[in-house]
């Protein structure tokens, strides 16, 4: 009976929580279209979250790339199609790793820089003297920073999959010795740009809109104390991470994408 | 709830008693809730709660509290941690609303408003944090031109005008362009100061301004506050631990103890029948305050 009575609370603590989320993501959608229009803000947040990315995301989309080259050679040799190498990478990178993995590292490190920044904000009062001037803290911090990460997370997740693509190339062709030709044949052929690129910048989109969505909720309902900080950054990154690979499998399964 | 006239009014203070019928389980006997008496021409209240209930989770913080605070006096609320100075202070703000009761805020009744509604009734009130809550993100002088670059159509000169007069006033100069974290406690409380001011408010809300200053500048914040009440007109709001600063500078005194709220002017608390209550007060009066004090009543 108890353990009925606890799944029932906490069924019930997570649609209460859902539903907080959604009046939030509200009070976002509101302050999209209330003057004035924060475009320094938003610029300064693309700055933030997406050119302080760049140099994670090249490097991390390089490795990724080689090891797909590295692992899809070692692959592809057994049955002779090694020239296919460039179509496994591509569609590897572009379908499936390069939003997932751009969205977990930008989880990792702009959502939990986002959390953080908003939860001390809140922890010192920052954002109850905003209210206080009458200034609306979700139109000024928390829509640009949302919307940013949205924004960012397609261009990153381009990038991405240009350095990946950059890194199978190199494995590939010069340290394996695949015809270039060869290489970049089979991607061109097995790429398709409206179901494979369009589709994964899509994707990405989703999941900016999510890890934006849940850093700045998580960051802005925390505890006003260091621990509640703490809490709200830790569950950032376990929450967006969870939700972009359950959303992944929802995207792939309903557009195949 | 009766509502009749202290005894103590004999003893020319203007107060009431309300004693609360509802008290409160596990409570020791009835709760004594002294509130002024508003007598037309006399004073007239700025802000106004009356019977109002706040509680956070299972603790009650407020109970059944009623309070007049009078317009263009200063009136400071004492009490322990945790006795709820800040949260009357979070109240008159909307940051955080009654479970029940209301709360008059020059004229309007706020405790159902919604955050929208709330903004006009906060432009008239100017708060300064514990912490000071300043952006931290921003410099001092953009923490300043901030509400007026929102709220106003003042050129970049005139904001400019505007922040260094007001900086100037609480005695802090070649602060622009560095950051809150660049600034001592004092400062940063005198800058929280200015940045309450900059948009001429009616009500000034002070949370704890003396709290980790060094006397010099307790002192230099106490002449501040005084002068803003004096030359402005302001109703000035004080939460604080600090007794001769509050002595020094009360109108009005209101004491959260023993989840009792006693209000009154300083030197009627401190020489209050019950123990308790003068106790808090002589606790911490040093001969230095009680010259002071002798020589502010002369």
């Amino acid at each position: 009976m108890a353990f009925f009575q606890d799944l029932g609370w906490r069924v019930l603590r997570l649609i209460e929580e859902l539903g907080r989320m959604a009046f939030f993501s509200g009070g976002i959608l509101r302050a999209l279209v209330t003057r004035p229009i924060r475009l320094r803000r938003f610029i300064a947040e693309i700055y933030d979250l997406g050119v302080l990315s760049l140099v994670i995301i090249c490097v991390c989309g390089a490795t990724v790339g080689m090891v797909l080259g590295l692992q899809g050679y070692n692959t592809l040799v057994r049955f002779g199609a090694e020239e296919s190498l460039g179509a496994v990478v591509g569609l590897s990178l572009i379908r499936e790793l390069g939003p997932v993995l751009t969205a977990l590292l930008a989880t990792g490190r702009a959502g939990s820089a986002t959390a953080a920044e908003i939860g001390t904000m809140v922890a010192t009062e920052q954002l109850d003297g905003l209210r206080m001037m009458s200034i609306n803290p979700v139109h000024l911090v928390i829509t640009p920073k949302a919307l940013a990460m949205t924004a960012v997370m397609p261009l990153l997740t381009a990038l991405f999959i240009v350095c990946g693509l950059g890194g199978g190339y190199v494995v590939g062709v010069v340290l394996m010795g695949i015809d270039p030709g060869s290489y970049m044949s089979s991607l061109k052929a097995a790429v398709v740009f409206r179901d494979d690129v369009a589709g994964s910048l899509l994707k990405a989109s989703v999941f900016g809109m999510l890890v934006g969505l849940i850093s700045t909720y998580r960051g802005y309902t925390c505890a006003p104390t260091s621990a509640g900080v703490s809490a709200a950054t830790t569950s950032t990154v376990v929450i967006a991470s969870v939700s972009v690979l359950l959303f992944d499998y929802v995207i792939t399964a309903l557009w195949g994408v | 709830m009766g509502i009749f006239l202290d005894a103590g009014q004999s003893r020319g203070r203007f107060w009431s008693e309300v004693t609360q019928s509802a008290a409160p389980a596990g409570s020791a006997g009835r709760a004594l809730v002294r509130v002024p008496v508003m007598t037309a021409g006399v004073t007239e209240a700025h802000v106004l709660f009356r019977n109002v209930q706040m509680a956070f989770g299972t603790r009650v913080v407020l109970r059944d509290f009623s309070c007049a605070f009078p317009r263009s006096k200063i009136t400071c609320i004492l009490g322990g941690s945790g006795a709820g100075k800040t949260t009357i202070l979070r109240l008159i703000g909307g940051l955080v609303r009654p479970q029940s009761g209301t709360i008059d805020v020059a004229g309007t009744e706020i405790s159902h408003l919604t955050e929208s509604q709330l903004y006009p009734v906060r432009q008239k009130l100017g708060m300064m944090f514990q912490g000071g809550a300043m952006l931290n993100s921003l410099t001092i002088f953009d923490n300043l031109a901030f509400p007026l670059r929102e709220h106003t159509r003042l050129t970049a000169t005139e904001i400019t005008k505007e922040v260094h007069a007001t900086l100037a006033a609480v005695g802090l100069a070649d602060v622009d362009t560095l950051l809150p974290g660049q600034l001592s406690g004092g400062m940063v409380k005198r800058a929280a100061l200015a940045r309450a001011l900059l948009m001429k408010p009616e009500v000034l809300l002070c949370d704890e301004p003396f709290s980790g200053l060094d006397p010099i500048s307790v002192k230099r914040i106490e002449a501040l506050l005084r002068r803003i009440n004096q030359q402005m007109g302001v109703t000035v709001l004080i939460s604080s631990h600090h007794i001769p600063s509050t002595l020094r500078m009360a109108d009005q005194v209101v004491l959260l103890h023993e989840q009792r709220a006693v209000i009154g002017a300083p030197n009627d608390l401190r020489n209050d029948p019950d123990p308790n209550i003068a106790e808090f007060f002589n606790e911490e009066v040093r001969d230095e305050d009680l010259h002071a004090l002798a020589g502010s009543a002369a």
